[in-house]
C-alpha cells in the first residue's frame, strides 16, 4: 500500500487534498471538508460524510451545485457527531442545513446525535437516507439497504436545487424523490484491502466472483464462477429492474469500485446499455467512472435513477467539484 | 463500596485489554464486517485512558459520563454511539453518589443496556453485543465472576446466530458460523469488570 502508517492514512489524505484543491478549506485536525465560499447567503446547505475509502465520495462532491461539506471518518467508519456540528455550523447561513445519510447503522446514528446537537445550537437540520442497494433483499432481518451508488444522484440533483436557492423542505423533498427512484447493485471480483488489517477483508478466489457487495469491503450474498461483462451486466440490470419498473428515461451510474481500469468500465458500459435498450429502458445520460469506490476492489456497480424533466434539469445544471464538473 | 477509582481502573483495564485484543477482534471483524472493529475501539479507549490520566472525575457517574462521550468523539462507526451510550447512560444512573454498592452498579448497568438495545434496535439473539451484555446484567446480581463468565458464553453463543442488526446482517445465512466481534469486545469489557473488583476484593461479603 502507498501509505506512511495505517493511523494517518486519513489526515495525510486530506492534507494532500488541501494542497491540491486551494477552492476547498479542509481542516485537517477536525476532519472536515468545506467550500470556502461557504456559508452561502440565502441557501440551502447540503452536508454528507461517511467513512473514507470511498474516494472521490464525499469530500471530492464538495463545491459550488453539489456538497457545502463534507465529513470523512476513519477508514469504512462512520465520522464522528463532532464533525458533523462542526461542517453544519460552519456552512449554515440560516435557510438550513440537509444532511446526507447513508443507511448504514454507524452513520445513522452518528448523524441522528449531530442533527440533535446541531439544533441545540439553533441549526435547523433535516436529514435524508439513502438505501438503494437491491442486493439486500430481506430489510426485514437486516439493518435495510445499503446507500451506494445513489448517493452520487441524491447529492448532484439536491445540491443544485439547493444552488437554486430552494427552502429547506423542498431540497429535502427532491433528494428523497431522487433516492426513492434510484436502485443500485454491485459486483466485485476482487475483495480490498484495508490499511488497518493489510489483507484482503474477504477471501475471493480468482476465477471467482461476489455478486451483490456492499461499498465497505463486506462480502455479498453469493458467489460464482467468473461471469464475462455482458453477464454481469444482465445480472445486475436485472436485480434492479426486478424492483423498479421505470416509466421515465433514467439517468445510469456505471461505477468502478476502485481497481478496475476505464477500459473495463466502458466496456461494461456498452453491456449495460445493450441491456437496458433490450429490457426497454430509455436512457437519458450515462455517468462512468471511479465515484463510489471501496478502496482498492475490484468491480463495478450500476445505479439507475428514474428521473422527470425536473431532475434532469437539475442534473445538468453546473457544478464544480473535484470530483464531478461540468458547465462552470 | 466502590469509588471513582474503581471505575477509573474499569476503564483503564479495559483500554489495556482492547489494545491486547484489537488484532483479534479485527481478525472476528473480517469476514462478517469490514476489518475494523479493533482498532476503532482502540482509539476510543486510548482517548478515554489519556483523559482520566489528566484528570480524573470525582465520581463513579462522572467517570463513566466522560468516558461515554469521549467514545462517541472519537470511535464513530456504530460503536461509537453504541459504547458511548453504554457508559453515559450507565453513569447518569449512577447520579453523583461518591460510592455505589455493587446492587446499585447492576441496576445502573442495566439502564445502560436497555439504552443501547433503543438506540441500536436490537435485541436478544439478534447477533450482537446485547447477547454478551443482557447475560452479564443479569448474572452481576451474583457475582462479578459470574457476569464475566456469562459475558464470556454470550459471545461464543453467537457463533451458530444469523446476524439481523448491523453490517453482518447483509450476509444473512453467510453470517452464521462466525462470532460476533461487537458481543465480544463487550465480554472484554465484562471481564475487566471483574478483574477489577477481584483485585479490590469487591464483592466477597
Amino acid at each position: 500500500m502507498l501509505i506512511n502508517v495505517p493511523e494517518t492514512v486519513v489526515a495525510d489524505a486530506l492534507r494532500g487534498m488541501a494542497a491540491a484543491h486551494p477552492e476547498l478549506t479542509v481542516d485537517v485536525e477536525n476532519r472536515v471538508v468545506v467550500r470556502k465560499d461557504a456559508p452561502v447567503a440565502g441557501k440551502v446547505a447540503l452536508v454528507s460524510g461517511g467513512g473514507s475509502g470511498h474516494e472521490p465520495l464525499h469530500g471530492g462532491f464538495v463545491g459550488p451545485g453539489m456538497l457545502s461539506a463534507a465529513c470523512p471518518g476513519e477508514v469504512f467508519t462512520s465520522p464522528v457527531p463532532d464533525q458533523m456540528v462542526r461542517a453544519a455550523a460552519a456552512v449554515d447561513s440560516g435557510a438550513g442545513v440537509l444532511f446526507v445519510v447513508k443507511n448504514y447503522t454507524g452513520d445513522v446514528l452518528n448523524f441522528d446525535m449531530a442533527a440533535e446537537l446541531a439544533e441545540d445550537e439553533g441549526i435547523q437540520v433535516a436529514k435524508v437516507l439513502v438505501d438503494d442497494d437491491v442486493a439486500v433483499t430481506d430489510s426485514l432481518y437486516t439493518a435495510g439497504r445499503r446507500g451506494t451508488g445513489a448517493t452520487l444522484f441524491v447529492e448532484k440533483i439536491a445540491g443544485a436545487a439547493a444552488e437554486e436557492g430552494l427552502p429547506l423542505e423542498r431540497v429535502e423533498a427532491v433528494a428523497r424523490q431522487v433516492n426513492e427512484n434510484s436502485r443500485s447493485f454491485g459486483v466485485a471480483l476482487s475483495a480490498c484491502t484495508t490499511p488497518a488489517k493489510g489483507s484482503p477483508t474477504f477471501d475471493l478466489p480468482a476465477g471467482e466472483l461476489e455478486l451483490g457487495i456492499g461499498i465497505h469491503g463486506e462480502p455479498g450474498r453469493e458467489r460464482r464462477p467468473m461471469m464475462t461483462s455482458g453477464e454481469i451486466a444482465e445480472v445486475a440490470v436485472d436485480a434492479i429492474l426486478e424492483d423498479l419498473a421505470p416509466r421515465s428515461p433514467v439517468l445510469v451510474l456505471v461505477n468502478g469500485m476502485g481497481a478496475t481500469p476505464l477500459l473495463e468500465l466502458y466496456g461494461f458500459n456498452a453491456e449495460v446499455q445493450r441491456v437496458l435498450g433490450e429490457r426497454g429502458v430509455p436512457v437519458a445520460r450515462v455517468l462512468v467512472g471511479n465515484y463510489v469506490t471501496s478502496l482498492d476492489m475490484a468491480g463495478a456497480s450500476v445505479t439507475l435513477c428514474q428521473i422527470d424533466e425536473e431532475l434532469l434539469r437539475l442534473w445538468d445544471a453546473p457544478v464544480r467539484t473535484p470530483g464531478l464538473r461540468w458547465g462552470m | 463500596m466502590l469509588d471513582a477509582d474503581f471505575f477509573r481502573r474499569w476503564m483503564t483495564v479495559t483500554a489495556a485489554s482492547v489494545d491486547r485484543e484489537a488484532q483479534r477482534l479485527t481478525a472476528l471483524d473480517s469476514p462478517i464486517g469490514d476489518a475494523d472493529h479493533g482498532s476503532n475501539l482502540q482509539r476510543g479507549f486510548a482517548a478515554v485512558r489519556a483523559a482520566l490520566e489528566k484528570e480524573p472525575p470525582a465520581t463513579p457517574g462522572a467517570v463513566l459520563i466522560q468516558s461515554g462521550r469521549l467514545l462517541i468523539s472519537t470511535v464513530g462507526g456504530a460503536s461509537g454511539p453504541l459504547y458511548g451510550t453504554l457508559l453515559r447512560r450507565t453513569g447518569k444512573a449512577l447520579g453523583d453518589a461518591a460510592e455505589i454498592d455493587e446492587r446499585r452498579l447492576a441496576e445502573a448497568l442495566r439502564a445502560g443496556v436497555d439504552a443501547v438495545m433503543q438506540l441500536g434496535g436490537a435485541t436478544a439473539g439478534d447477533k450482537t453485543m446485547i447477547d454478551a451484555l443482557l447475560p452479564a446484567v443479569d448474572a452481576l446480581g451474583d457475582s462479578f465472576a459470574a457476569a464475566r463468565t456469562a459475558a464470556e458464553e454470550g459471545a461464543v453463543a453467537t457463533t451458530p446466530l444469523r446476524a439481523r442488526k448491523g453490517r453482518a446482517s447483509y450476509l444473512g445465512e453467510r453470517s452464521m458460523g462466525h462470532q460476533d466481534p461487537g458481543a465480544t469486545s463487550a465480554a472484554l469489557l465484562i471481564a475487566a469488570l471483574a478483574d477489577v473488583a477481584a483485585e479490590a476484593g469487591a464483592g466477597d461479603e
